[in-house]
């Protein structure tokens, strides 16, 4: 049923898959995981469509990279929330949330690395000196969905509100805060930790290749004018002017 | 349980660089070698996705999988070690050609004074020099001594350079195989701001090719793109030197040389005088297997030769209390620090593009190149600027006092994102009495081995030689005209976490008497005479410059000795 629209809506988001989904299921309302997916936000400030959507963008298809193999609809709502903060859009163009650093981050949750697959996890857990590494007994994907746990659960303390419906000056307290440790994400574990490795996930996903479901039409590389994936720039090396060129990534150079 | 396999005349354990050298050479006359190699076999042709920053420098997609073995840590013997968990300070090589596969080719010698430091500190400044406790010996070989075989390995490797002679650095025998690298504008910032500061630059050593070139064994390689994906990736085009672009192929050309991959060696098979061959266990199954051999070389990088000396008690174990015994004794890492940031307002460079041995250095700074009677360290720094290409997650350097994010963060990152450029000094590492790898008493590897365990700081010596090479990177930079310019001159401590280089030395080291080394010149064990021992575990302490230079040409030095060693037997002198 979901084809019958593939190709009517000009903005292949999120909200249209939630739509399609809405459609499928007959648009009664239903409790559950499908219900709270129905009412939700998500994807609400993406009304206008992000710079990447520019005209001459090929592909018309939704973009099936993006839908959560690993968070939960609230937890992927408030990943999307804190990135943005981190990496927000501005005038020179678009932040986290355009970029699908949800949907990375999301994607590396579930994959090998979220479980600490190729670690060293063999006890005891000890807590050594700064200088001997911040090793957590938990998995990556438990550091970060408790992480967003405790933000949310600050958040309804503190301002009576979910994360998500915020205003940016208090998402941002709430993200200092974790910064600095003040917030605990489980016992022994401070919101330092979460913060540290939840900002380099949102850099990763601003600038990975897109093929890891960030960095969204290569905008995150046009953002500083990174090239991306090149053979060879061997021809350059000796010019004194920035040479500017069309970013690639790994899909072209598998295209070949 | 064991099964027993035919024995061979030598068996190598681990196929990186030095396994490869010693491979090739020994099968090209004729010997029969067996190399056996924890990892996977690979080739170029497994780069066809290579320039992906995320799968290979922030996931570490190459290198050895710690979930399996790992390194614990302490600062000083009064707290207790902590495995390292995940990576951080240093990369391991796993798979066939280990870490050349993914290095980055900076290729430099050890100054003629580091292979006598001892006696040249004596002579220069008098015994007092030396401070209390730090563990400086001279080598048991002169640079004059080595230079042949560092000239063969350049040539193995076709190291491109500048033709002239730097008066700083050693003595060459013969030039650089190919010519040097391109020289950016970044790197012309860099020459025209130390030569009018009376500094002497040269283009750094490189196992990128500049050009396509064919070695002695008659190996044709490409020249370097400058893709600005190579520490930590694999070159699709074969232009990095690396074992299994160059010696490998030799090897198996040959027919005298067998490979098995997924053999992880657990234990070398002694009665404490002669080893007889060593056990393995096929990593895939599980299964273990006994491997008689005649020679047994070591060549599982510092880590795993120290590791498996101690486990199959081979040789005196290191006490850091006598300061007697020597496997795990002068374990030395690199003395990073001290380096200038510049942020050029009105600039942009190319600096997406690069190669791993892109740069340029002075020497000035470095061994005793300059007079230390007035400062409080020996030894010192190269100082260097490099364009390796800078990759999008890695490198987002703002001016301090901006935020880590946010859109302060954001504006700034992206507006320096081309206009940043580092002067950085690589320091040499001394041996201390208390600085050592011996077993870790609780933590165990996935064989049931004991993980081998590090005890290492930075002393005061280094603190200072970093204070004062700080000042050095500044007034480059200085020179560069950035516009700001961010630099520190304090060293903390030692720290395992952030990334400073793979350049671990030491434990293992070589000497000209047996009370004071765990090897002789050829690398061959003192105590146990059929057992080589061979890469940076070598190094007494570690210079100013990347190993892998001197761990190339100590592994031609090693193979004159294994062949001598086949014919005769004995100790090799
Ligand atoms: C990111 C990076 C950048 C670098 N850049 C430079 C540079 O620019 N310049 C420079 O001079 N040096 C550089 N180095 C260092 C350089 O790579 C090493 O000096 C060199 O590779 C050492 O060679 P090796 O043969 O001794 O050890 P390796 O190359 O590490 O090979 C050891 C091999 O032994 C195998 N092994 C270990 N244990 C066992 C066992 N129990 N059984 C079987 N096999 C085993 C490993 O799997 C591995 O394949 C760099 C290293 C890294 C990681
Ligand atoms: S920079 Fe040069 S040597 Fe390095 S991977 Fe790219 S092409 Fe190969």
């Amino acid at each position: 049923m979901a084809e019958d629209h593939k190709g009517k809506s000009p903005d292949p988001s999120r909200r249209s898959f939630l739509k399609y989904t809405g459609t499928a299921i007959g648009g009664v309302v239903v409790g559950g995981a499908v219900g709270s997916a129905l009412s939700s936000k998500f994807g609400n400030k993406q009304a206008a469509p992000s710079p990447s959507a520019s005209p001459q963008a090929p592909q018309q298809a939704a973009d099936y990279n993006q839908a959560p193999m690993f968070l939960n609809q609230s937890q992927l709502q408030i990943t999307e929330a804190a990135a943005e903060r981190i990496f927000p859009k501005d005038d020179k163009g678009p932040g986290a949330t355009d970029l699908g650093v949800a949907f990375y981050i999301d994607h590396q949750l579930a994959s090998p690395w979220g479980v600490n697959s190729r670690e060293y996890r063999t006890g005891p857990f000890v807590k050594g000196e700064i200088t001997q590494g911040d090793y957590q007994s938990i998995k990556r994907h438990e550091l970060i969905t408790m992480g967003l746990q405790s933000m949310e659960d600050t958040s309804k303390t503190k301002y009576s509100k979910s994360f998500v419906d915020l205003a940016p000056e208090e998402k941002d307290a709430i993200l200092t805060s974790m910064e600095k440790g003040e917030i605990m994400v489980v016992n022994g574990i401070t919101g330092k930790t979460f913060f540290n490795l939840f900002r380099s996930l949102t850099i990763e996903g601003v600038y990975s290749d897109p093929l890891y479901g960030g960095n969204k039409n290569m905008q995150g590389w046009k953002l500083r004018k990174y090239p991306g994936n090149q053979m060879a720039y061997a021809n350059i090396m000796d010019k004194d002017q920035f040479v500017a060129m069309e970013p690639r990534s790994l899909h072209d150079h598998f295209a070949h | 349980m064991a099964t027993k396999m035919p024995k061979v005349p030598v068996v190598i354990v681990g196929m990186g660089w030095v396994g490869g050298i010693i491979a090739a050479e020994l099968s090209k006359q004729g010997v029969k070698v067996l190399g056996l190699e924890r990892g996977k076999p690979r080739g170029t042709q497994d780069y066809y996705m290579v320039h992906d920053e995320l799968r290979y420098a922030q996931r570490y997609d190459l290198m050895q999988d710690l979930s399996k073995e790992t390194v614990t840590f302490r600062n000083t013997e009064k707290v207790a070690a902590v495995p390292m968990r995940e990576y951080g300070s240093f990369l391991l090589g796993e798979g066939l050609g280990g870490a050349s596969i993914h290095w980055n080719g900076q290729t430099y010698r050890f100054l003629p004074y580091d292979f006598e430091i001892y006696s040249k500190t004596v002579e220069r400044y008098g015994k007092q020099k030396i401070p209390e406790g730090m563990t400086i010996q001279d080598w048991g070989i002169t640079y004059d001594q080595l230079e042949p075989y560092f000239d063969k390995f350049e040539k193995l490797a076709g190291i491109s350079g500048d033709a002239e002679q730097n008066p700083m650095v050693g003595k060459r025998s013969n030039p650089f195989p190919t010519k040097p690298m391109i020289k950016t504008p970044v790197l012309k910032l860099f020459e025209e701001a130390t030569k009018k500061l009376g500094y002497h630059p040269y283009m750094m050593p490189s196992a990128n090719l500049s050009e396509q070139y064919t070695n002695p064994d008659g190996v044709t390689r490409a020249a370097c793109q400058y893709c600005g994906y190579c520490e930590r990736f694999g070159c699709e085009y074969g232009a990095k030197a690396d074992a299994v672009v160059t010696v490998l192929p030799v090897a198996q050309k040959t027919g005298n040389f067998e490979l098995r991959s997924y053999s992880n060696v657990i234990q070398v098979l002694n009665d404490g005088k002669k080893a007889s061959g060593v056990v393995y266990v096929n990593t895939v199954t599980g299964e273990q297997f006994e491997q008689p051999a005649d020679v047994v070389i070591m060549a599982s990088y510092v880590f795993n030769n120290i590791k498996l000396l101690l486990t199959s008690k081979l040789g005196k174990p290191y006490d850091p209390v006598t300061g007697k015994g020597v496997i795990g004794k002068n374990y030395c890492y690199q003395t990073n620090g001290g380096s200038a940031a510049g942020f050029f307002d009105d600039k942009e460079f190319n600096l997406y593009a690069g190669a791993g041995s892109l740069g340029m250095e002075i020497p000035d700074f470095n061994g005793d190149n300059f007079d230390h009677s007035d400062l409080n360290f020996i030894h010192g720094a190269g100082i260097r600027i490099s364009q390796t290409g800078q990759r999008p997650i890695a490198t987002n350097s703002v001016p301090k006092g901006t935020p880590s994010w946010g859109k302060a963060f954001k504006e700034q990152s992206l507006k320096y994102a081309n206009s940043v450029l580092a002067v950085s000094p690589q320091g040499s590492s001394m041996p201390w009495k208390h600085h050592y790898v011996d077993l870790d008493p609780t933590y165990k590897d996935a064989y049931g081995l004991p993980l081998p365990r590090i005890t290492f700081d930075f002393e005061e010596q280094d603190r200072q030689m970093i204070k004062f090479v700080a000042g050095k990177s500044a007034e480059i930079m200085k020179e560069m005209k950035a516009t700001t310019i961010g630099s520190s001159d304090q060293l903390g401590p030692y720290n395992i976490v952030p990334y400073q280089s793979t350049h671990n030395t030491g434990g293992v080291i070589m000497g000209a008497q047996p009370e004071t080394s765990a090897v002789n010149s050829y690398l061959q064990m003192w105590d146990v005479e059929n057992v080589f021992v061979v890469g940076a575990s070598a190094f007494a302490h570690n210079s100013g410059y990347n190993p892998t230079g001197t761990v190339g040409a100590l592994a031609y030095r090693a193979v004159e000795g294994i062949s001598k060693y086949l014919k005769q037997g004995g100790i090799i002198v």
